[in-house]
């Protein structure tokens, strides 16, 4: 299929809208404010309206673009992916705030950030230079922003040996750039896992999926990001190396937005995509075949398990269970909500907080409720908002099978 | 079982998502099989007003499914009723009344209830939420119907005058009034079913309402208002309601989707499926079965990057009938099954699956899954196709249930079944 052909079953997909609104019952931004009339009536229905490139319906731009519409339909209706392509056109046509230009590029801010780490974590933590920011660029005084590690997780892995591994999978990590400029001791746990159960681990060069980018509806730019990322990791797709992402968002990015939201399609994609697991997934994948390492100590913790949006988008259902219940002694809780409100860059944005929060506001009370030493989630920015909503530590589940292996 | 180490594949893959998907992944899980549960969207369950209608025409309007299930089965040999015992509908319906959380549901097969629908029609249900049996006109006295303006997709008047007309027709006739009550808005020009039922599970937006009502109500009539009093706290709004008002107080589902009853039963089960351990994979499509040897080990799944295959020992096959994809009609004209690729009894390529007229006995509808006494899809010689798949639900041909009322019975008893069946052979 070409990209053109692959553009039109995307769009063509909402002939199949029998307005059955089982999208509008599942979308929770709707749930919270009337500003946004809900998937159907932004997707299939205004979709009709656009022809040639018109923009409609300004309210589409208060989509989170979560993606859950398109999980809940039962007619295979894109939605989510048709309200993606929209709001490009929209904001192309509308302009693009400068917020929107910077926010969506982690490798600027992660290049610009790292070596200064100290004064833009204090910057960034000052309410002062927060509410300048605000009036400025229009990001939240409140908005959960990460902190810059210092020391990015590149520089460390460097520096270190080839992790020993008497196995013979072949994995290339695909680290993004959150564990790379944020949470660079993921990445090294994520190694040590992996390294655990028998697998070589390589880093192939890597930036960002653009991801970002593509939510923010800077598309031109996006394709670039990904088609470079694409190029890297092709040559070991094609060399029969698993590709294991540990930000599910950005895993997504290259099983199937890149596809079908951006338009690329070519066989470095193809490959790439058919190869790229998240790490849970990849872990559980083993589990099934019996392969897994099962050597876990006890871990006598209660914690929650939280499966963010973009990770549902995998249709693999929420393999970190399986795996978290092998652990001795842990208390896993599976909570029920769809979306913790952030959706990336969406609730950093000056009129979009509130509605984030409103959204994640279920998930906050669930968490509090259950009272855990750890809200286990996939996603690295769903985890800064659960710790600005709740309070509580917020890792990742690999984090947790790392400490039950007893790995350090 | 559940919650111990799950270090090899699951048991058994339920298709679907639907009323009987649910049921028998919830079965098998709260057995202690490990269920994974694929669906490729939400199921009808959302849409339809989750009454358990289980025989309501035969053609002719049944008062008891139970008395009229044996010879409806003898009248149609294709149909899943054959299949299904009157012992086993009441099993299941047992089993849902146990399994559902958020309110009672009350009535059993022997007796139908006769409902009032949102466009004042009695509908002939065996088994419905509490929240509803109050409208059964067959008791009923003196009825106000009352709609709330900022809510378009629900008009007392209709229901009302239609009511009316239609009860005196069964030779009962009921008194209706239409009643509209003014509700702020809070700056939304309307609501739809499922934004106003999550106003109702605010306590100062229901006062509202009572006070509405005890206004507009008078001394003996009893309180039709559309099925949307709330989400997961039904109950607790529809009782407050009734208390405030000092009437009975009765829900009618809404003719226009969604379907706020429907959400809560479908949330009751999800609840108990994962309470149980049960996984529940959304958005992803089987295409095809594993297969080794001729034996089938397992289903093909179609998911974000990749087609790859989940293992099991048995499948129950749930995926609906024509309105959900499980059944679909391919340009030639012919009916096939999408998820297994199984045999379909209907319409070949080139025959008549349509006839011309609206009302007609089209052959289509009656398309599905043809199985064998323990819910095995056959063959056109009447053998299994795979010892291990048990069908369940619409995806089983052989009934019309939107003109007998039947679907969600068929659909509960099934799924119930497919169950059974497995954790016969599990041990
Ligand atoms: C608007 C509406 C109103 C109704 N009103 C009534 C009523 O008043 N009374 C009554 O008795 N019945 C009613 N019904 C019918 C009743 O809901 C159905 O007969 C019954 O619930 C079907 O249930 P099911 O579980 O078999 O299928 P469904 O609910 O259709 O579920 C099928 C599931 O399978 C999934 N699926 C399909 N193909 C695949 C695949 N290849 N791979 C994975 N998953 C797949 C679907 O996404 C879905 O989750 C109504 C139905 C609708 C739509």
């Amino acid at each position: 299929m070409t990209a053109e052909q692959e553009f039109d079953f995307i769009r063509d997909s909402l002939d199949h809208c029998v307005k059955c609104t089982i999208c509008e019952t599942a979308c929770p931004v709707a749930a919270v404010t009337p500003l946004f009339p809900g998937p159907k009536y932004v997707g299939p229905q205004a979709e009709r309206f656009r022809g040639a490139g018109q923009s409609v319906d300004a309210s589409l731009d208060y989509c989170s673009s979560c993606g859950i519409c398109t999980l809940a339909c039962p007619q295979g209706v894109h939605v989510a992916e048709i309200n993606s392509r929209a709001r490009a056109v929209m904001k192309q046509q509308h302009g693009m705030p400068l917020r929107d230009q910077l926010i969506a590029r982690p490798p600027l801010q992660g290049k610009l950030g790292t070596p200064v780490a100290p004064v833009a974590n204090f910057v960034l933590s000052n309410r002062l230079a927060r509410l300048v920011a605000e009036k400025t660029l229009g990001i939240h005084r409140n908005a959960p922003v990460p902190k810059f590690a210092g020391r990015t997780f590149r520089s460390w892995a460097r520096r270190q040996p080839a992790p020993a591994s008497a196995g013979t999978r072949r994995v290339a990590y695909f680290h993004g750039c959150s564990t790379n400029y944020f949470e660079p001791g993921l990445g090294r746990k994520a190694v040590a896992v992996l390294a655990h159960n028998g697998c070589q681990v390589v880093l192939p060069r890597q930036g960002c999926c653009g991801l970002p980018l593509q939510s923010n509806g800077i598309f031109d730019a996006a394709r670039g990001y990904v088609r470079r990322l694409v190029a890297g990791l092709a040559p070991y797709a094609k060399q029969g190396y698993t590709i294991v992402a540990t930000s599910t968002s950005c895993g997504l990015m290259l099983k199937r937005e890149a596809r079908e939201i951006l338009g690329v399609e070519d066989d470095d994609l193809r490959a790439v995509s058919s190869q790229t697991y998240d790490i849970c997934e990849f872990l559980a994948g083993l589990a099934e075949a019996g392969e897994l390492q099962t050597d876990f100590r006890p871990v006598p913790l209660t914690v929650t398990y939280h499966a963010p949006c973009q990770q549902q988008g995998h249709n693999i259902g929420k393999p970190a269970l399986d795996l978290l219940a092998l652990v001795p002694q842990l208390k896993v809780i599976e909570l029920d909500r769809t979306c913790c409100g952030i959706a990336g860059t969406y609730g950093l944005k000056r009129e979009k907080y509130d509605i984030a929060m409103q959204v994640g506001s279920g998930l906050f009370g669930d968490i509090r409720a259950a009272r855990p030493d750890l809200a286990v989630c996939d996603s690295e920015t769903c985890r800064w908002q659960i710790t600005h909503g709740t309070g509580r530590t917020s890792v990742h589940p690999v984090e947790i099978l790392h400490r039950a292996y007893g790995l350090g | 079982m559940t919650g111990q180490p799950r270090t090899a594949a699951a048991d058994v893959v339920v298709l679907g998502g639907g009323m009987a998907g649910l049921v028998a992944a919830v079965r098998l899980a709260e057995a202690g099989l490990r269920v994974v549960t694929v669906a490729k969207g939400h199921g009808s369950l959302r849409l339809s007003p989750a009454t358990i209608d289980i025989l309501g025409y035969g053609p002719g309007r049944v008062d008891s499914p139970a008395q009229a299930l044996p010879g409806f089965a003898e009248a149609h040999p294709g149909h899943p009723y054959a299949v299904v015992s009157p012992a086993a509908v009441a099993m299941s319906v047992q089993w849902l009344k146990e399994h559902v959380d958020t309110y009672s549901y009350v009535g059993d097969p022997s007796a139908n209830m006769l409902l009032p629908t949102a466009i004042g029609v009695p509908r002939p249900s065996a088994v419905a939420p509490e929240t509803m049996a109050g409208g059964d006109v067959r008791t009923a006295g003196p009825m106000a119907i009352a709609g709330l303006g900022v809510f378009k997709d629900f008009h007392p008047a209709l229901a009302a005058e239609n009511l009316q007309a239609a009860t005196a027709a069964y030779g009962r006739p009921v008194q209706a009034r239409p009643v509209l009550l003014d509700l702020p808005s809070a700056g939304q020009p309307d609501f739809g079913a499922v934004g106003l039922a999550r106003r109702f599970e605010d306590a100062a937006f229901r006062s509202q309402v009572a006070a509405e009502l005890r206004a507009a109500v008078h001394g003996e009539e009893t309180i039709g208002m559309p099925a949307v009093l709330g989400m997961d706290q039904a109950r607790s709004a529809w009782t407050e309601l009734q208390q405030a008002t000092g009437r009975p107080v009765f829900e009618i589902p809404t003719a226009v989707p969604p379907s706020v009853p429907g959400m809560r039963l479908a949330s009751a089960l999800h609840a108990r499926l994962r309470r149980a351990g049960g996984r529940f994979v959304l958005g992803a499509e089987a295409v095809g079965p594993q297969l080794s040897n001729g034996t089938l080990t397992g289903v093909r799944i179609s998911s974000a990057a990749r087609v790859a295959p989940r293992m099991c020992r048995w499948v129950v096959l749930a995926t609906g009938g024509l309105a959900s994809g499980g059944i679909e009609v391919e340009v030639s004209g012919a009916a096939s099954e999408r998820a297994l690729g199984l045999p379909v009894h209907g319409p070949g390529p080139g025959d008549a699956g349509f006839l011309p007229g609206y009302w007609d006995d089209h052959p289509m509808e009656t398309a599905g899954l043809r199985v064998d006494s323990r819910l095995r899809p056959v063959g056109p010689g009447g053998e299994p196709v795979y010892p291990n798949v048990y069908a369940a639900g619409a995806v089983i041909g052989g009934a019309r249930p939107w003109r007998e009322k039947s679907g969600d019975g068929i659909s509960l008893s099934t799924g119930y079944l497919a169950a059974d069946a497995i954790l016969e052979e599990a041990g």
